[in-house]
């Protein structure tokens, strides 16, 4: 009963709070990519991997008092802050136990910044493809980004080191 | 002539009751519509479950196709032609990829695809890439073009303008299929009129904007595409048709993982069950094939898949009530313990189902350029969002509507056995136990 929604409670709390809705995309769809078992759909919308039953989930979540929203105001632009409330906690219960191989995976994404967290899913959202077309494709989808080889290569690291 | 731009020798046209007429005349685009990969969506209905509270909705996704086509076909030949901001070198890719845009879906693709972990859209990148039909006619016109049609459908085309008109809050998917499941449905919602939004359709810069003055047509196809999801897409028997249609391709999934010895062996579906399949075995699927063992499984020994199957075949379906989860979660624990105790399982007869839809969505903090709002072509030149000139639009952005429901047989609980227990479950269900 509510398996799905139970997972991202899951998650969030084992990783202690996201902060960013663009980073808790790409934060489940690269758990997602790794095979962990969330169900979420998601689909290439115009600038990334999104998905829109995410963020379903997390309004449901949300209304249902699981998870609590506050907003950070950082000056230029607001963030939203997700935590898991008591009653989150004790919801996160049905699963029985957490769905998350290994807790590490999600505090080292949360460690993350969301431009890096960005790149890495679309990487990951062109794994089909090799290296360098993936590359390629970076550039045409996220070009207004600019991202660096630097940054590339460390995006192509982390994933390795995720993956290992 | 090259076969890019190759044309019948006589236009062809396929009658529709929505534009009335699909007209072809491109070599490419007949030939793709009589591949096998384009025929097999003739096997594959539109709207699923939804013939079982719409007898009507009978129409295949070959239909809706040939419709997306014929609109993209329309703005590109006569609204778009000759418009400095339009690349006619899309035109066919665009048109292909129109066509082609659902080729990857199932037989009732939503349920299969939960059940087995699998995405319709990679199977419609592996038509268009893999050794196909489809990719044969598609190599004919470059060794790219394939690759090309793909990132089309997969959003990942570098001209926008192309991907707005496939896929965008206003694009030719959704006002084929809005206008044609309402035809089919025989619901007097999901009518709006597209003739006008296509006159007042132009290619801006990266994205294809509407011109002000088409904007009340735009409210209206806001409005029916709002009145379709929650009154037919939604519907809460279809609903509990398709809760059955999981739950059989689940139940026949454990069987076969505990060694059950199936009267009529799963075939089709082995290589979903270990996840070894290959394209061949996926495009060999079809509604027919499903509905078939369906049939066949209604013998079976396993008392729960023949039951599912004879539910979904004879249309005996779940009844539902609403719930509020944040309220009721422990609730449903313990209604699934008295389950347990009536002897009827609650991994198959007890299940909960929500759905949600957004009508429209143009921001949202924090997920800024994440999705692309409809934009207004104002007289001077300047470009508005759509909300910030409908007082109707802005009433429903970004509010969701979500409707939980739990699934249940009824008729279980009311059949003499263990009757203690199914009237305290009966309780809870219908007199605000949960």
């Amino acid at each position: 009963m509510l398996q799905e929604h139970a997972k991202i409670v899951d998650f969030i709390a084992t990783a202690e709070g996201v902060t960013g809705r663009k980073k808790l995309q790409k934060m489940i769809y690269i758990m997602k990519k790794m095979d962990m078992p969330f169900q979420e759909k998601y689909e290439f919308h115009i600038y990334g991997p999104y998905s829109e039953e995410l963020t379903a989930r997390v309004e449901e979540l949300c209304d249902m008092g699981f998870l609590s929203e506050a907003l950070e105001d950082k000056g230029s632009y607001v963030q939203y802050k997700y935590s898991v409330t008591e009653e989150g906690m004790e919801f996160r219960k049905v699963l029985g136990k957490s769905i998350l191989d290994n807790p590490l995976t999600a505090g080292k994404l949360n460690a993350k910044s969301g431009r890096f967290l960005e790149l890495t899913a679309t990487l990951l959202y062109f794994d089909n493809l090799n290296r360098q077309e993936q590359i390629e494709k970076l550039h045409v989808v996220k070009g207004k980004l600019n991202f660096t080889a630097e940054e590339i290569d460390e995006a192509f690291a982390f994933i390795e080191d995720l993956r290992s | 002539m090259s076969y890019a731009t190759q044309k019948l020798a006589e236009e062809k046209v396929f009658k529709d009751p929505v534009h009335r007429y699909i007209h072809v005349r491109d070599q490419v685009i007949w030939d793709l519509i009589n591949s096998r990969e384009v025929q097999r969506l003739r096997r594959i209905k539109q709207l699923g479950t939804s013939y079982l509270v719409f007898h009507g909705a009978e129409h295949s996704r070959f239909n809706h196709s040939l419709g997306v086509y014929e609109i993209v076909r329309r703005i590109s030949d006569d609204i778009f032609h000759g418009r400095p901001e339009w690349d006619e070198s899309e035109r066919l890719v665009v048109l292909c990829a129109a066509l082609l845009h659902d080729l990857g879906h199932g037989p009732f693709s939503h349920s299969f695809e939960k059940v087995f972990s699998v995405d319709h859209e990679m199977f419609t990148r592996e038509i268009l890439l893999g050794d196909t039909e489809v990719n044969e006619i598609l190599l004919r016109v470059s060794s790219e073009f394939p690759k090309k049609v793909a990132e089309v459908i997969a959003k990942t085309y570098s001209n926008k303008q192309v991907v707005s008109l496939i896929s965008s809050q206003i694009d030719a998917d959704r006002m084929d299929y809005l206008q044609r499941d309402a035809y089919y449905t025989g619901v007097s919602y999901g009518h709006f009129d597209m003739e006008r939004i296509l006159r007042v359709m132009r290619p801006l810069d990266d994205q294809v904007v509407i011109k002000s003055s088409g904007m009340h047509a735009v409210e209206d196809y806001i409005m029916s595409r709002y009145q379709m999801y929650w009154q037919v897409y939604f519907h809460p028997v279809a609903r509990s048709a398709e809760v059955i249609l999981r739950k059989i391709l689940q139940r026949a999934k454990e069987l076969s993982g505990s060694g059950y010895k199936f009267e009529q062996p799963p075939t089709h579906f082995l290589a979903f069950f270990d996840r070894s399949f290959t394209l061949k075995e996926y495009l060999a699927l079809d509604e027919g094939v499903l509905m078939t063992y369906f049939q066949l499984w209604m013998t079976e020994r396993d008392p729960i898949l023949s039951d599912l199957c004879d539910r979904f075949v004879n249309r005996r379906l779940f009844q539902y009530v609403d719930f509020d989860p944040g309220k009721d979660y422990k609730k449903l624990g313990e209604l699934a313990q008295l389950f347990h105790s009536a002897g009827i399982d609650p991994e198959y007869y007890l299940i909960d189902d929500s759905t949600s839809d957004l009508p429209y969505d143009f921001y949202r903090p924090g997920e800024e350029e994440e999705r692309l709002p409809i934009h207004l072509l104002m007289p001077s030149g300047d470009i508005k969002e759509l909300s910030r000139l409908s007082q109707i639009v802005d009433a429903i952005s970004g509010k969701r509507r979500t409707d939980y429901k739990l699934y249940f047989p009824a008729e279980l609980l009311i059949d003499g056995k263990k009757k203690a227990i199914k009237q305290q479950i009966l309780e809870m269900l219908r007199e605000g136990g949960l």
